[in-house]
């Protein structure tokens, strides 16, 4: 099943964790707040995904199926 | 090893692993405050701070472990193996280890809820872990009244700077909840912030309505 | 062709009623089909509002089907859209919910906070019992007890709503009692996770999504919202089919509905028209410069342009704007367009819920930029920091608040490029800046009331 990350900008406070972990997929814009790559995610990240969405302080980075 | 050295030697582990298990909880609780402030460890990235938050919760533990299983081992003092997480069970001193198996318990309840907190509603894990706090106090409380080491001496003073630290990353926390402000209010805080007349733009809208420096580059 | 059964604004409350008679025309028994003419909603005659007694000597009880999901094929074949903004099909909305496997809530959505909007009120003040009708016959069709009508706050429009409820619970007209509920005066209470939330006790704050509000929405059961001009039509079409619905409009884009026009000459009406009406028959485009339709999320039309256009997707959305909820303004040539865009740009900032960095970061800067081009020589990279700033905030809000903002503010750039190079010169077109645009009053920099 195809899945796709996102994330939810109500529980997202800017901490920035997720770029560090996973700038593939992740970069900060200038207020310090996430944007996420579109599309499903690359088999070869699935591991630093899991990380990035365990580890988000705000748990608001999630992996969802792709709509 | 005769007895009383073998039971020396278990008493003075289940001593010494209990100071550090409260050096170690201690730490822990600090770096979650730092953490909840978006701050940071300095030249180290962001994920540092909440790795060794979580890691050394978990080297924590097996301190404790440790703590608990030479304690309960030790035939010099009576402590039984449910008294280890169920409150005031022991017959020896009954409310000092009461202290520490309540302690015990919301850790691991902490922990548990922590390696699958993916898998939980965002405020039902954040609610729970405030209990944190609880913990650590139990802790602290624990370790004074189990035994007269933290009463003299250098652990004295580390059990004071301890509780000095915990109550400085508290009062941390309290000062920048009291300056947040709340949702609604976010945009209007942004557009004051705004000069009238173009000049240089200011750096991300303040989580807490007080003036914050740019976020440093991170790589 | 267009009927003009105008309401004045700010109609009918608080002001006199118009003293004319309810003249419905000749009594129907509710079987027979009326003809294709407008109005349908609204009354013949004036802005007389429709009690229980003449709504059902008009047109008799709803029409209940005696069993959940038999009026989805019928909304289905009528080609039903929505008519809160996002013209979504209706069947499927309702096709959802009844296919899910907790009880589902019912909500009849007329908070309408688009400021420039008002046909949703007036709808609710003139003919509610046909909203009731279409709220209870949708929650027939999904199989719902739980049902309420969420109002724009306003004191008087709420009792009366509440006696119009009690009226028909009287009657026995009602499947299901009807709650009402009040709407704060925000605009973002009437989307869709935000009245959810409302609805389930916390701020009307947009939540993110997934889950859908179909899917979970008032506390967490699966809901059903909608606008109440919507329901309205449902309870027509339930009694006289979709052939009849789909005789007015056009094929593509069937049946009638509700606008809010503001004219040139400041009137500000609500008609109901049909689909495919040319804009020229709805607002004088004489000595306009440009058209604004879909609200304050929708986009401006060179008056010449809209000129050649009809009241419809197929046309409006070649020039980057959509039909929405039919608001539809007429800017007057000699009035500022970025300076009007820029008092709106400033309160859509405003009322962000300040729940997303990005919106809230980007909203009122995009604003202040605005603010900047439309003073005299503004810094010229102010449109720069603007465009880049719509790009970065575009899609990444829990809602549509940032994406609707940017579309308005992005075709105000394209439709006014010649006022902008007028403003680098130091000259504008109307220095004065007599207000044009509605906004209310009561924005402000305190804290605001989302509860």
């Amino acid at each position: 099943m195809k899945r796709e990350l996102r994330v939810d900008p109500t529980a997202c406070s800017g901490h920035g964790l997720c770029a560090e972990l996973l700038p593939e997929l992740v970069t900060l814009d200038e207020w310090g707040y996430p944007i996420v790559a579109r599309g499903p995610v690359p088999r070869s990240l699935d591991r630093h995904v899991r990380r990035a969405v365990t580890d988000c302080p705000a748990l608001a980075l999630k992996l969802l199926p792709t709509s | 090893m005769n007895g009383i050295t073998q039971s020396t030697a278990l008493w003075y582990a289940s001593r010494a692993t209990g100071v550090v298990s409260l050096l170690l909880l201690t730490g822990v609780v600090l770096l979650g405050v730092l953490v909840n402030r978006q701050g940071r460890l300095p030249g180290l990235p962001r994920f540092v701070v909440t790795g060794l938050h979580r890691n050394l919760s978990l080297l924590g533990v097996a301190f404790v472990a440790i703590h608990v299983i030479t304690a309960v081992a030790d035939p010099y003092v009576s402590i039984r193996i449910v008294a280890v997480v169920l409150p005031f069970a022991s017959s020896y001193k009954p409310l000092w280890l009461g202290l520490g198996a309540i302690s015990l318990d919301v850790v691991l309840a902490l922990i548990l809820t922590s390696l699958a907190r993916a898998r939980m509603s965002r405020r039902f894990w954040r609610s729970l872990h405030w209990l944190s706090y609880v913990a650590w106090v139990s802790a602290l409380v624990h370790s004074l009244g189990s035994s007269n080491d933290l009463h003299s001496g250098v652990l004295l003073y580390l059990a004071i700077a301890c509780a000095l630290a915990v109550i400085a990353a508290v009062a941390w926390r309290i000062a920048h909840a009291g300056r947040q402000l709340p949702r609604e209010e976010r945009a209007a805080a942004t557009l004051a912030m705004m000069s009238p007349r173009g000049g240089p733009q200011p750096p991300s809208t303040p989580r807490d309505g007080a003036r914050r420096r740019a976020p440093e580059n991170v790589r | 062709m267009t009927y003009g059964t105008t309401v004045p604004y700010p109609s009918p409350f608080p002001g006199p009623q118009d003293s004319r008679p309810a003249g419905l025309g000749p009594a129907r028994t509710g079987t027979e089909p009326p003809g294709a003419d407008l109005p349908r909603l609204l009354p013949v005659h004036g802005a007389v509002p429709v009690d229980l007694r003449t709504h059902l000597s008009r047109y008799a009880a709803p029409p209940y089907f005696g069993h959940p999901g038999k009026l989805i094929p019928v909304l289905k074949a009528a080609g039903l859209t929505g008519r809160g903004g996002a013209a979504f099909p209706v069947h499927r909305k309702l096709q959802a919910v009844a296919e899910a496997r907790t009880r589902p809530v019912v909500i009849g959505n007329g908070a309408e906070g688009e400021p420039a909007s008002d046909k949703d009120k007036s709808l609710l003040w003139i003919s509610p019992h046909l909203v009731l009708d279409g709220l209870q016959l949708a929650a027939e069709a999904v199989g719902s007890e739980a049902v309420a009508l969420y109002v724009h706050r306003n004191a008087r429009l709420q009792e009366r709503l509440r006696a119009a409820v009690a009226e028909r619970a009287a009657a026995g007209v009602d499947l299901a009692p009807v709650e009402i509920i009040d709407a704060p005066p925000r605009f973002l209470a009437g989307e869709e996770s935000a009245l959810a939330s409302r609805i389930s006790g916390q701020p009307a704050m947009p939540r993110f999504k997934p889950p859908r509000v179909f899917e979970r929405g008032v506390v967490g059961r699966p809901t059903l919202v909608h606008n109440v001009e919507t329901l309205a039509h449902m309870a027509l079409i339930a009694r006289y089919g979709p052939a009849w619905f789909r005789a007015a409009g056009t094929p593509e884009e069937p049946g009638s509905m509700l606008c809010t026009l503001h004219q040139a000459d400041g009137r500000r009406d609500v008609v109901e028209t049909e689909l495919g009406t040319p804009l020229r028959d709805l607002l004088r485009l004489e000595g306009t410069q440009a058209v604004l339709s879909g609200g304050y999320h929708g986009a401006w039309v060179p008056a010449a342009d809209a000129a050649r256009m009809t009241l419809s997707n197929e046309d409006l959305k070649t020039a980057g704007a959509f039909v929405g909820a039919g608001v539809l303004v007429a800017l007057p040539a000699g009035r500022c367009g970025i300076a009007e865009t820029a008092r709106v740009a400033r309160y859509l900032a405003l009322e962000s819920a300040g729940q997303c960095g990005p919106c809230f970061n980007g909203l009122p800067r995009i604003a202040a930029a605005l603010d900047e081009v439309a003073s005299p020589r503004p810094d010229p990279r102010a449109v720069t920091d603007m465009i880049r700033w719509a790009g970065l905030v575009e899609g990444r809000g829990a809602c549509h608040h940032p994406d609707g903002t940017t579309r308005f503010v992005r075709s105000a750039l394209h439709v006014f490029r010649e006022e902008i190079r007028n403003h680098s010169d130091g000259r504008c077109v109307d220095p004065a800046r007599e207000p044009f645009l509605p906004l209310p009053a009561d924005t402000a920099l305190d804290a605001t009331d989302w509860s």
